[in-house]
């Protein structure tokens, strides 16, 4: 069939997947020109001049947004959920190889935190951490902790509901990624290993993890990604403080500049290159891998 | 591939899932299971608290009584009437609840429609048109980049292009087909399903080109040399072994609509309404119970969408 000649329909199909990727791209090239609009220039085309004036307008923070402190805190939220969704999905998938009590419960959960709907575990997420503010503050005043009857507010907080709320999220993808890996995963060299005296955490360390390397890169692009751009799940739980993505969808309602251009493009560019830069540790990993097996 | 095994697939994917990977890749000198359990805790603590307790706590507040200061413990069922208040006394008039639960249908069932058709469509150009596997790697890959980026992002990069004064307006007025810039381009019923494929359509792409790869190329050869023609080969080879592929794309597209509440808000203009929205705006006024009530309804609602979903594509195999 290689060598035969393309059929009509080929080229029906080219075209339409030409005009997809138009639909896909399009729109994000649009906002990433625009982005770059002269500071007279409005929210749609024509282009009057171009400069960095909104970029500026963003960092400057005079703008309509205070951005920085969000930006800070998303990056800080997404490099934590990336390394705790590597470190829990390799533990976890490394169980899964076994059997153990409750493994068809925790897989068929997984999946479910897939499919339900964000809004409503988020507003779970909420009304369980209300619950908890309720009891600590009874607690505070049974007790008579001052700290507490004088301070306390609330345990939302990016760092507890949010990071759990997008471990929720990213969990299920890192778990399938595992049982994508380990499925192709032939395990006779963990048993050369321990043949050759390895105990199970040297053949871990020095056999199994070396392997699985380049995919674990993959499960961390999903973390990074997936809390970077999260907002249904994060939306009713991160207390007093917002994520990026927050500010965002805040500012569609009020923000009439291209200021949301340039944030909207800044935004792209930061996961985009976080992207890129672990795909090229990946590829480094990959090659190194290859000249060591070459010596 | 037999057909009880297909079923079997179908059926039990969960278990499917599990006995592969132990089958492929349990070292024999195994762990004992006791470090299996441990190994897993962290993911199980992770899904207990943020996933398990919040549903159960959702469902147990959703019966509890408000006031307009607190909640407090209780065991009624008025939330639940509230939510259908007066959409018996209604009929054959839809209530707001009834009237917001049939548009957020009709969202599900058009995003479906249009991710399927368009995803199923590149999924099959890239799967059966592109030969060599670093094109198709390449393609599948540019098919997935949007996805590394914000939705917020991907939504209001429609408004230079759909607005009043957008470059689609522009260019119909331009070519003399219109006189008044369209309005229904932006901020309508048209403009919420348009973002909600865009969005969502590479949930359709990717399953069903995983499904369309492991199929057999010879069958598609036996087919045409049997005197098929491509599109008897289209529709009685591709698209039957391409199912469960679909079937997880359409589980996909179809919750996801259905919980949304972000894209309904920002390409609506914040005037259409859906579920996920109603939800949302009860939990900015502090009406938690009320909240809760309507989220557990919306959850028996996606997970009868599923199991219809899993029946329908099981009758059809049986007949």
């Amino acid at each position: 069939m290689t060598n035969a000649r393309r059929p009509r329909s080929f080229y029906y199909l080219a075209t339409f997947f030409t005009l997809f990727l138009l639909f896909l791209y399009g729109p994000m090239v649009a906002i990433v020109v625009l982005s770059f609009q002269g500071p007279e220039g409005g929210l749609v085309f024509p282009m009057n001049g171009v400069s960095l004036h909104w970029f500026a307008r963003l960092w400057e923070d005079s703008g309509a947004v205070d951005i920085s402190s969000a930006f800070w805190r998303s990056l800080r939220l997404a490099l934590t959920t990336m390394v705790l969704t590597v470190v829990i999905s390799v533990m976890a998938g490394l169980a899964f190889r076994q059997r153990f009590a409750g493994a068809t419960l925790l897989l068929y959960v997984a999946i479910a935190s897939l499919i339900v709907p964000s809004i409503v575990v988020s507003l779970g997420i909420a009304l369980e951490f209300r619950l908890i503010d309720g009891t600590i503050k009874s607690l505070g005043n049974a007790w008579g902790v001052e700290a507490i009857q004088r301070g306390y507010v609330t345990a939302l907080d990016p760092f507890t509901s949010g990071l759990g709320a997008h471990l929720s999220w990213t969990l299920p993808f890192g778990l399938l990624i595992m049982f994508a890996v380990f499925n192709r995963f032939d395990p006779s060299y963990e048993e050369a290993a321990r043949d050759l005296g390895a105990s199970r955490w040297q053949s871990f360390r020095y056999v199994t993890l070396p392997m699985i390397a380049p995919f674990l890169i993959g499960v961390a692009v999903f973390g990074f990604t997936l809390s970077w751009d999260e907002l249904a799940r994060s939306s009713q739980i991160m207390g007093s403080e917002n994520t990026l993505p927050m500010q965002l969808a805040a500012l569609t309602t009020t923000v009439t500049t291209p200021e949301i251009y340039a944030l909207g493009t800044l935004t792209s560019a930061a996961s985009l290159m976080m992207v890129a830069v672990l795909l090229t540790v990946a590829a480094l990993l990959r090659r190194r891998r290859a000249c060591r097996s070459v010596r | 591939m037999s057909k009880a095994l297909h079923t079997h697939e179908m059926r039990r994917p969960a278990r499917r899932i599990l006995s592969l990977s132990r089958r492929a890749a349990r070292p024999r000198t195994g762990h004992a299971p006791a470090s299996a359990l441990w190994q897993a805790v962290p993911m199980a603590l992770v899904f207990l608290t943020f996933f398990v307790v919040p549903l159960a706590v959702t469902v147990m507040v959703s019966f509890w009584e408000f006031t307009q200061y607190s909640i407090e413990p209780a065991f009624t069922f008025r939330n639940y009437m509230d939510v259908f208040d007066g959409c018996l006394s209604a009929l054959p008039d839809l209530c707001t609840t009834l009237a917001t639960y049939l548009s957020t249908l009709k969202f599900a069932f058009l995003v479906w429609l249009c991710t399927l058709l368009v995803g199923f469509t590149v999924a099959y150009f890239l799967a059966f048109h592109v030969r060599t596997l670093p094109v198709q790697v390449a393609f599948f890959l540019l098919c997935t980049i949007p996805f590394w980026t914000s939705v917020v992002i991907r939504m209001i990069a429609w408004i230079p292009l759909l607005g009043r004064n957008g470059l689609v307006n522009g260019a119909l007025i331009e070519m003399g087909a219109i006189d008044e810039p369209l309005e229904w381009l932006l901020y309508s019923d048209f403009t919420v399903v348009l973002a909600l494929t865009h969005l969502y359509v590479l949930f359709m792409v990717v399953p069903i080109f995983n499904s369309m790869m492991r199929i057999d190329r010879a069958l598609v050869e036996a087919a045409v040399d049997s005197g098929a023609r491509g599109w008897q080969v289209l529709t009685n080879v591709v698209v039957p072994l391409s199912r469960p592929g679909i079937l997880i794309g359409s589980i996909f597209v179809i919750t996801i609509v259905m919980g949304d509440f972000l894209t309904v808000g920002i390409m609506g203009g914040q005037q259409i309404a859906s579920i996920g929205k109603s939800i949302q705006t009860q939990i900015q006024y502090l009406q938690f119970p009320i909240a809760a009530a309507n989220a557990v309804v919306l959850l028996l609602g996606v997970l009868l969408a599923i199991s219809l979903l899993l029946r329908l594509v099981d009758i059809r195999r049986e007949l």
